[in-house]
């Protein structure tokens, strides 16, 4: 019996047991219903947002700093701390005048200064705002209330950038903190947002604590991802860090916490069980799976090569390595975006779909010049994603007869060797394995993925003037419909330069007791509108 | 004997010193990047050097290390690369769980393995020996977290007379801070009490066949007398190098139980440190645990003169 094995199993005889109708009351059961115990998907480490760019501590950062505009479940910028935006008719000259009531955690009303010191933080290191940055005359205070943002060139996805709830959002601080050198950390977490940090709680690694902002006006619009009113309904949410699945999935059981953010796929079937505890999908926008080529090295700096692993690779083996018999949780992917959105497109992406043609396949990689060199494919063993991915891999370039240097390692070791630009046999790599949040994959602006920059582009460097120009384009486009086409463009290019291979489209799961209600399917785990009861 | 302490002391300051070169250069040449880990999966390379830059990741070796030992010389052991917080301050958040489980799995294994021990050597060969050394190889064999679960689901999970997880300082009370530690330090305990009952019975066994406890036999003395006042003192000194020894495989076993039970202390600190390459952390804790090390076995040997009067230093 493998660990794994055992887990279910305790786990399973666990939710008998609840649903049996055990009688006494949890130990912990008589907390205030006032608080709300929560499971994070990680350990938040460190918390700014800025510097770190992790989901973990951006969750967290959503409770504690507004952000300018907040983007809506339909995927529209809406304000959010601005009450009123004006555009001049060239485009180049932004004036925004922030709402009314607007306060810090330490009493101090936030102002115009304090905006334009996060922004200027914020441009440093998130890719939209370095555009922003490139293009831009200046950011300045007009007033306490108003400030403008002057550009050399029109920037239409403006709105966008400051709504966008990918890693880094621009939340704002007060401008004491926000003049932090954006490569170091901040000391000090006073937001303007619903809840306040409570810092002397803080044990990293085990436990944050969020405390109600009495201050905190919420807007008069119903409540829509990170836009609308954010209105707090507990008083106290306590972040409880519990790294082993078998443990949250029995403390969720047991009542000791309320909600736990990301149950593994395992031991969703014993939660579903208990009769206690609701499951849902967390985010409708699920995450894409992905291995990268690395485009400098043999193979695969030959697209015959690439092309050649898209022709052989079933996405169905890849979802179900991943995901296992349940099929409301993946979709095949023919394509680099995310499905039923917008701008998701299929176009370019008939090689992902049909029947597997291994000797098509095998043909190509032989044209490519492919000669049985080791192929080195590092594989990050502690993530289950990761791991999943890499068996499939392994297997499948196997079956084109590839020589495979299977590096198994961990994800800390993986993000270093990724970076090694030397060659596979040297230090460097040809393949690896990862996934992007879906909420990142809807269009271009916040998906290095998807760049093909050479040098500069995210690992693997690919090289595509195609691709780059229907990036360009689509950030140019005025539209819906023209954004529509430059994707589409896009999405071929990509797969005619296989930028990287999509492995497909999965969903994930959230639990909580039924006790709890208000939870809002999401790219993050939204805590206004969450109410409890005892 | 106090001067022998005092050199025993002072001699931990080189042991500390090759310990702390150790862990150093080991983690220098290791594999995985903090800045990695920062930036996050969407960072772009320049990101990550520009962070690996304002971290001081990109100075040479020995700028690292001499800058690293000069702050532990001024009682400095760094900051976090992740939190930002004092490696002590972490450190000191972590230390009471840690200590807590530790001194309850010591005393809990003591008083159960010793009278185990003694008992099975008392009754060597009998079934109640056998019954005990069965015990123990289940002990042996069983790995902590398998305990930990099993203990989980029968005591929290169907009886709901424990928690499932997690620790509440002595602070608040001695049965809250208890009742988080009875289900760790049982599952923590098993392999260490198998242990110390067999080295207890092995030492008894000896002791047992000496000719002063036939003579005391002779003499009418009590079988509780002679097996707990006379046999087991001088069956000692092997049991307390034992217990010695076993502190470390208490600080291994840690790490695990504190993970089965979600208990914030130094075991799962080392954990998520090494996953994220948080090396100053890393760095202090071994020293902590080198220096605890060095510390206990200072103890036991001060135990010895104790136990056994012809140890003299």
């Amino acid at each position: 019996m493998d660990r794994r094995t055992l887990l279910k199993g305790l786990a399973g005889a666990g939710s008998l047991a609840a649903t049996g109708g055990l009688s006494m009351p949890a130990l912990s059961q008589g907390a205030s219903a006032r608080t709300l115990r929560f499971v994070p998907q990680a350990n938040l480490a460190n918390f700014d947002p800025i510097w770190g760019t992790q989901y973990v501590v951006r969750n967290a950062a959503a409770l504690v700093w507004d952000t300018l505009y907040g983007l809506d479940g339909q995927l529209q910028p809406q304000r959010q701390m601005v009450e009123s935006e004006e555009v001049s008719d060239d485009g180049l000259v932004w004036t925004f005048k922030l709402r009314p009531g607007l306060k810090f955690h330490d009493g101090e009303p936030v102002r115009s200064k304090d905006v334009v010191a996060s922004l200027t933080r914020w441009s440093a290191r998130d890719p939209m705002g370095l555009m922003l940055k490139a293009i831009q005359n200046e950011l300045t205070a007009v007033d306490d209330k108003t400030f403008k943002w002057s550009l050399k060139q029109p920037y239409p996805k403006m709105l966008l950038a400051l709504a966008k709830n990918n890693s880094p959002c621009a939340f704002i601080m007060p401008e004491r903190i926000a003049q932090t050198d954006p490569f170091k950390q901040i000391t000090e977490y006073v937001g303007s947002g619903p809840m306040k940090f409570a810092k002397a709680e803080w044990v990293p690694g085990a436990k944050a604590v969020f405390e109600k902002f009495a201050d905190y006006v919420p807007r008069q619009e119903k409540a829509s991802w990170l836009a609308g009113g954010k209105q707090m309904l507990v008083d106290r949410i306590e972040w409880v860090v519990i790294p082993d699945p078998a443990t949250a999935a029995a403390a969720l059981q047991n009542g000791e916490v309320d909600w736990w953010e990301s149950p593994i796929s395992d031991l969703v079937p014993v939660l579903k069980s208990n009769r206690n505890i609701a499951v849902d999908i967390a985010d409708p926008l699920g995450n894409v799976g992905s291995f990268r080529m690395n485009h400098l090295y043999p193979p695969f700096n030959n697209v015959k090569a690439r092309r050649a692993l898209l022709m052989a690779m079933s996405q169905e083996d890849y979802m179900r390595a991943l995901v296992g018999d349940d099929n409301s949780l993946w979709k095949p992917l023919p394509s680099f975006f995310t499905p039923d959105t917008p701008l998701y497109t299929e176009e370019g992406g008939e090689i992902m779909k049909g029947k597997r043609d291994l000797a098509a396949a095998k043909k190509l990689l032989a044209e490519s010049g492919y000669a049985g060199e080791p192929v080195t494919c590092v594989v990050a063993q502690d993530q289950p994603i990761t791991k999943a991915q890499g068996d499939v891999t392994a297997d499948l370039l196997k079956q084109l007869g590839m020589n495979v240097d299977f590096v198994a390692t961990d994800w800390g070791t993986t993000g270093t060797r990724r970076a090694q630009k030397t060659p596979p046999g040297q230090g460097g790599w040809n393949m690896f394995h990862t996934w992007h949040a879906g909420a990142d994959c809807l269009n271009p602006a916040a998906y290095p993925a998807i760049r093909a920059t050479g040098d500069k582009a995210w690992f693997g460097w690919p090289t595509s003037a195609p691709v780059e120009k229907e990036v360009a384009a689509w950030f140019e486009a005025k539209s819906l419909d023209e954004e529509k086409a430059a994707v589409k463009r896009l999405n071929k290019a990509a797969f005619d330069d296989v930028i990287y291979a999509p492995t497909g489209f999965f969903l994930g799961y959230t639990a909580w007791r039924k006790n709890v209600s208000g939870i809002a399917k999401g790219p993050l785990p939204f805590f206004w509108g969450v109410s409890k009861t005892a | 004997m106090l001067s022998y302490i005092l050199r025993r002391i002072l001699s931990t300051v080189p042991v500390m010193a090759i310990v702390a070169l150790f862990v150093f250069s080991l983690l220098y040449i290791a594999p995985g990047d903090p800045a990695v880990v920062i930036a996050g999966d969407q960072a772009s390379p320049a990101d990550v050097e520009r962070i690996r830059e304002s971290l001081g990741l990109d100075r040479p070796f020995l700028v690292q290390f001499g800058t690293w030992v000069w702050h532990i010389l001024h009682g400095d052991l760094g900051t976090s690369i992740f939190t930002s917080l004092p490696v002590t301050a972490l450190i000191g958040q972590r230390i009471e769980p840690t200590l807590s489980l530790m001194v309850i799995t010591l005393l809990l294994t003591i008083s159960i393995a010793v009278p185990l021990g003694v008992v099975a050597a008392w009754k060597a060969g009998t079934w109640i020996d056998r019954a005990i050394m069965t015990f123990a190889v289940f002990g042996f064999s069983l790995p902590v977290f398998v305990v930990g679960y099993v203990l989980a689901y029968v005591f929290a999970l169907q009886f709901e007379w424990l928690p499932v997880q997690g620790y509440t300082p002595l602070s608040e009370g001695v049965w809250p801070w208890l009742q988080n530690l009875i289900l760790p330090s049982i599952a923590l305990g098993c392999v260490y009490i198998a242990l110390i009952a067999r080295i207890t019975r092995a030492s008894m066994l000896e002791v047992l066949q000496q000719d002063y406890i036939r003579t005391a036999r002779a003499k009418g003395l009590g079988q509780r007398g002679i097996l707990f006042v006379h046999a087991l003192k001088n069956a000692a000194v092997p049991i307390v190098t034992v217990i010695g020894i076993g502190i470390a495989l208490l600080i291994g076993g840690a790490v695990v139980t504190e993970s089965v039970f979600a208990i914030p202390g130094l075991g799962r600190l080392t954990i998520d440190a090494i996953l994220r390459r948080d090396y100053p952390v890393i760095q202090g804790i071994v020293l902590l645990f080198s220096f605890l090390y060095v510390l206990v076995n200072l103890m036991v040997d001060v135990v010895y003169t104790l136990v056994d009067p012809r140890i003299r230093y």
